[in-house]
């Protein structure tokens, strides 16, 4: 299929997610450019994993995914389960939370990622060797040549996660997601993850998924940033301007909820009660009943994700307010 | 000066670790020579990495740990032995919660039976009154009589901690040991549990020890840090100093690595290398393996935790007052 170079790479377009009949993912439209890192944050439940595991057909069998995901125009919803081995570990890599049951405790390294090489580039004998050597080499694993015939226990968490990214980029991937790359990692090791992985993905030029529940993490990293909640996303803009100015107001709650680093204490901002239950999820929107600002038209009807300014859109009433001071603004600019 | 709620003086604690089927054991100094006293109503906080000892810090000081070196003395009078009345009659007045509170209830019991339970092993209050103390004390957290008549199972995670809360508070306590509250917790439910503890500080005069990795949620509630590395305070001062200042190249580098939403990745001070193995602890300063300003003497000096001025302590050979400061380089 014939693309232009400013499509994205991969597009969402209205995914969804059903378990059981129960829906959790209510159509995600979100689109990855090239070399670009988004970053998905939300709390536990927010579907911001299982958006991406839907994507690429890692979910059970039970889960009912409907909507596209375009892979350079290729759809590969309901895709052949050969086509997706190809696409996974090759175009898109992913790592996950906890490296030590990703891997394999009783291969050795070299036998891990050589498989990743076998599989994906065609590699064989001692090119092998020589490319995982490479591998851990650039992910920063001392003494890369002797450590190959380590296995996964001999590591430190840290350097197994090291090792997962490695692996990851053994397919030369365009895309990486990694879904909370760093939170079993201890806060010195998960700034040397970071810096890796922003590392690793200049020198490639791929482009990042982050999942995280850490606003910090996703914000020092990402370019682009979508808040999910309830399955849905709520609002999605540049990284900078979405944290330093927060349009929905469960985005502002998120952040107000942070304590901050240095100057005066403050009471913190509490959303209060807790997320919906998927199963009996509440009228229109599905943060209304813990809105400070909710209304009769919140409840009236599921707001749609609008722009309300330049790369920002969010799904909240408020968006047209906002987008008439962002309009007078310009007027006065 | 009055005498301090809680007096920790050089207490050490060691397990004895076998590597593998036939290794031999090797000592493993989960703590090593710690010192800390915490006044009435005041909270520390206790910042470390896994592995620093921060959690056993905590279980010590409830006795819930035998130290084998130091000892601990709570009001005046050292710690009885575990499992002694004695013992038992101080739980009233130390409690603690941890960061699980799934594993801390009982799954097949009422929230309210069990947040009775103190109040009828310690016998306080008459009999009868003790259901309206119960809804107090969850109108206190809050949580209504019915969240009362639930089960764990069918409260959130936030409002399970509130749970164990307020059977923390049943005996009134003055004295709470927190080990990672609320890092099971969601974000926004965080803020709840964390509004929760300041305002209980506030109006119950509560004194804490508050053991946490999150350096924002330990600088919310504490007045006083203590930073903990394998095993020992490396620095410990007022919150507000500390985080802004950091006298200790690792108090630095564990500021520089908390994320700051809104702030890309700039001038960060990244540790090379892993968190040195208990086991197997580097000579002189135990950090010099990782301190990106360690020179040779700290290869074999191991510095002790000195007076800076101001309330603050730190243990670096370049942090101590008078001392030429190779550390001001970084940034």
């Amino acid at each position: 299929m014939a693309t232009r170079p400013t499509d994205p790479l991969v597009r969402l377009e209205g995914l969804t997610v059903a378990f059981d009949g129960v829906r959790v993912l209510h159509g995600i439209d979100l689109a990855v450019h090239r070399g670009e890192t988004v970053g998905l944050v939300g709390e536990s439940g927010s579907g911001k994993s299982v958006t991406w595991l839907a994507a690429l057909g890692l979910l059970p069998k039970k889960a009912r995914v409907a909507g596209r995901v375009l892979l350079d125009g290729e759809n590969i919803v309901g895709a052949s389960e050969q086509r997706l081995d190809d696409l996974r570990g090759g175009r898109i890599a992913m790592i996950f939370q906890d490296p030590a049951s990703a891997l394999n405790p009783v291969l050795t390294i070299r036998r891990q990622i050589g498989e990743a090489l076998a599989l994906h580039r065609g590699l064989a004998g001692a090119a092998i060797g020589a490319e995982a050597k490479r591998l851990l080499d650039l992910v920063g694993i001392p003494d890369a040549e002797r450590r190959l015939s380590a296995y996964p226990h001999e590591f430190s968490g840290g350097q197994n996660q090291r090792i997962m990214i490695a692996m990851a980029l053994a397919g030369h991937p365009d895309l990486l997601v990694a879904d909370e790359p760093t939170t079993a990692l201890d806060a010195t090791i998960q700034a040397q993850i970071l810096d890796l992985l922003a590392l690793v993905r200049r020198e490639l030029g791929m482009a990042m998924v982050l999942i995280s529940h850490d606003l910090g993490v996703v914000s020092q990293t990402c370019d682009r940033v979508a808040v999910m909640y309830a399955g849905r996303i709520v609002e999605e803009g540049p990284s900078e301007r979405l944290f330093d100015d927060p349009g929905h107001p469960y985005a502002r709650g998120l952040i107000g909820a942070l304590p901050p680093l240095d100057g005066s204490r403050r009471r913190l901002i509490s959303i209060p009660g807790t997320v919906p239950d998927p199963r009996d999820p509440p009228p229109g929107c599905a943060f209304a009943p813990r809105c400070l600002h909710a209304d009769r038209r919140c409840t009236a009807e599921v707001p749609h994700l609008e722009a309300f300014e330049a790369e920002r859109r969010m799904a909240c009433v408020l968006a047209v307010h906002r987008r008439a001071v962002h309009r007078r603004e310009l007027v006065e600019a | 000066m009055s005498e301090p709620l809680l007096r920790v003086d050089d207490v050490a604690r060691h397990y004895t670790m076998r590597r593998g089927l036939f290794g031999r054991p090797t000592e493993v100094r989960a703590v090593d020579g710690v010192s800390f006293s915490i006044g009435r109503g005041e909270t520390l906080g206790i910042v470390g990495e896994s592995g620093s000892g921060k959690s056993t810090t905590g279980r010590v000081v409830l006795g819930l740990e035998d130290p084998d070196r130091g000892s601990v003395a709570f009001d005046g009078a050292a710690l009885p032995p575990i499992g002694t009345p004695a013992w038992r009659g101080l739980r009233a007045r130390m409690q603690m919660i941890f960061q699980d509170p799934l594993g801390a209830l009982d799954r097949r019991l009422p929230i309210a039976t069990q947040v009775r339970e103190p109040l009828d092993i310690h016998g306080l209050g008459e009999p009868t009154a003790r259901d309206a103390r119960v809804v107090d004390l969850l109108d206190r957290v809050g949580l209504s009589a019915d969240h009362g008549r639930r089960f764990p199972h069918e409260l959130s995670g936030g409002q399970r901690q509130r749970a164990v809360l307020a059977r923390a508070l049943a005996t009134a306590p003055d004295f709470l040991v927190c080990d990672e509250p609320i890092s099971a917790l969601d974000v926004s439910i965080q803020a709840q549990v964390v509004n929760l503890l300041t305002d209980l500080q506030a109006e119950l005069g509560l004194a804490m020890l508050f053991v946490s990795h999150d350096l924002r949620v330990v600088r919310q509630v504490s007045r006083r840090v203590a930073v903990m590395y394998l095993g020992r305070i490396v620095e410990e001062g007022d919150a507000d100093d500390l985080f802004a200042a950091p006298a200790h190249p690792y108090t630095r580098a564990l500021v520089s690595a908390a994320p700051t939403p809104g702030r890309r990745m700039v001038d960060r001070v990244v540790l090379q290398g892993d968190p040195p193995d208990p086991a197997d602890r580097p000579s002189g300063c135990s950090f010099h393996p990782r301190c990106p300003v360690a020179a040779s003497r700290c290869r074999i000096e191991d510095p002790a935790l000195v007076e800076l001025g101001g309330g603050r302590r730190a243990a670096c050979l370049f942090a101590a007052p008078g001392a030429d400061a190779p550390s001001r380089k970084v940034a």
